[in-house]
């Protein structure tokens, strides 16, 4: 791993998401919260219906993952990035409610990007299809809201040193639009159109 | 006539889907090495590396390379003269995907009903694809299909006039927007030609073949040649960190189609591509 690589505990500052570019590579050391489809529909709907949520959403980073069951003696099974896009509907609520950005993979919607810039908050990608490493970095797991969802619930993960790859930053740099330009704008058209 | 019970079937079943989810096939290994070594950026490079080093841990500590352990796809050629003795081939099938997904710690990933979307609770059912051959003798071939890739898979029904041209153009088109959220760099099974739903089993069964093996028709394999250097002229690289390798393999398979039709289908596969395949 290349020595330019940023060591950050979480949760994050205001300051620390600030300082962070597209395209920067970092290790996550600390807690954050995960959801996927259902428990962030779930949480969205609280929102809206001014009800509390059963989790405290302030400053923390949300991981889009569903894991695989824990084999005996490890705290998590596989555990990696599932696709961003499908939580588009309910991220700028998310922002607005607390998050410092997300964990995911692939393109969000420009809503999203724009929630991102004024919270600010910082969007993640981690390497889809290595969740058995990724594993490997996740020390313990708690159960904090939606426990019917099973893998699906909404946990709480201790990180130790977990890789990402900043994906869109809170100034409006995003990877993707720099890597393949043309191709990354007709991909985010094509995956709105899709929803 | 020879006998097989479906027994053997489940506990085939079981065995595969395990081995699919754990252990990386060499033909994807020996692709993803190459491809990190002719890398020149170092992003791109540090993620082909990172997946291979995702499957020796999976292999080792025996977890699934991904959390999204797949719905079951199996193909299924049954000799004409053999007789299944037991269960029905789909329920034989399930057994095993029951069994492993249940006691194998692989995440059940399928909704029993599309609409209301409760899980099924132990990944079954499986897709049976079952065709009669010649002889007494029972492959099963089985992916364990992901559902980011999947979703970013499509058809189209090209004019005849469209031609090979068209054909690739949609292939570039489908395969550059599902950018990232296919989990680059990825192996692209095209189906041209046949029916409707036959465009799409065989884009599906494309997927199956050695992962770069060309096609046996040589303007097939030109094409999967031309499609392949585009996506990799691309830049989207692995998982869309920009780079030379956007895709592994493209595969094409062909099939007699109406005069008035040209059917295509792109079915998109991620680099984790968890295929195994047995004879009975």
């Amino acid at each position: 791993m290349s020595a330019e690589v940023r060591r950050l505990t979480l949760p994050l500052t205001d300051a620390t998401v600030q300082a962070l570019h597209a395209g920067d590579e970092v290790l996550l050391t600390g807690t954050l919260i995960t959801g996927r489809d259902r428990a962030c529909a779930h949480l969205h709907r609280l929102l809206a219906d001014g009800e509390a949520l059963p989790v405290d959403l302030a400053d923390q980073l949300l991981y889009f993952v569903g894991p695989a069951p824990a084999p005996p003696g490890m705290a998590i099974g596989s555990a990696g990035p599932t696709t961003s896009a499908r939580m588009n509907p309910f991220m700028p609520a998310l922002l607005e409610a607390g998050l410092r950005g997300m964990i995911g993979k692939g393109f969000i919607g420009e809503e999203v990007k724009r929630a991102l810039e004024r919270r600010p908050a910082v969007y993640f990608g981690a390497v889809g299809g290595t969740g058995a490493l990724l594993a490997q970095t996740i020390t313990s797991t708690e159960v904090l809201a939606f426990p019917e969802l099973r893998g699906e619930a909404v946990f709480r993960l201790e990180l130790a040193a977990f890789p990402a790859v900043v994906l869109h930053d809170s100034h409006g740099g995003d990877l993707y639009e720099r890597t393949y330009g043309s191709v990354a704008a007709a991909g985010q058209a094509g995956v709105a159109h899709n929803e | 006539m020879r006998t097989l019970h479906t027994d053997r079937i489940s506990e085939t079943v079981a065995e595969l889907c395990l081995q699919a989810n754990r252990s990386l096939n060499p033909d994807m290994r020996q692709a993803l090495r190459a491809a990190g070594d002719a890398e020149r950026s170092p992003l791109a490079a540090r993620t082909l590396d990172r997946i291979l080093e995702n499957a020796d841990v999976a292999e080792r500590a025996s977890l699934p390379m991904c959390q999204d352990t797949g719905l079951v796809v199996v193909f299924a050629e049954v000799g004409q003269s053999l007789l299944l003795e037991g269960t029905s081939l789909q329920e034989a099938v399930d057994g095993g995907v029951r069994a492993a997904y249940t006691s194998g710690h692989l995440r059940a990933s399928v909704s029993a009903d599309p609409l209301d979307r409760g899980n099924s609770g132990d990944n079954t059912p499986a897709v049976v694809h079952a065709s009669v051959v010649p002889g007494d003798g029972l492959r099963l071939r089985l992916l364990a299909k992901g559902g980011g890739c999947e979703n970013m898979s499509d058809f189209r029904m090209l004019t005849p006039f469209q031609g090979t041209q068209g054909v690739a153009d949609f292939v570039v088109e489908t395969a550059e927007r599902a950018g990232p959220n296919a989990c680059p760099p990825m192996v692209v099974g095209v189906g041209v030609g046949g029916s409707f739903e036959q465009s799409a089993l065989l884009a599906k069964r494309s997927l199956l073949r050695e992962v770069g093996a060309a096609s046996a028709v040589a303007h097939a394999a030109e094409l999967e040649r031309d499609i392949l250097d585009r996506l990799n002229a691309s830049g989207i690289g692995p998982q869309g960190y920009g780079g030379a390798t956007t895709a592994l393999a493209v595969h094409v398979e062909l099939a007699a189609c109406h005069v008035a039709s040209l059917p295509v289908s792109v079915n998109i596969e991620c680099h984790a591509h968890r295929h195994k395949e047995v004879a009975l």
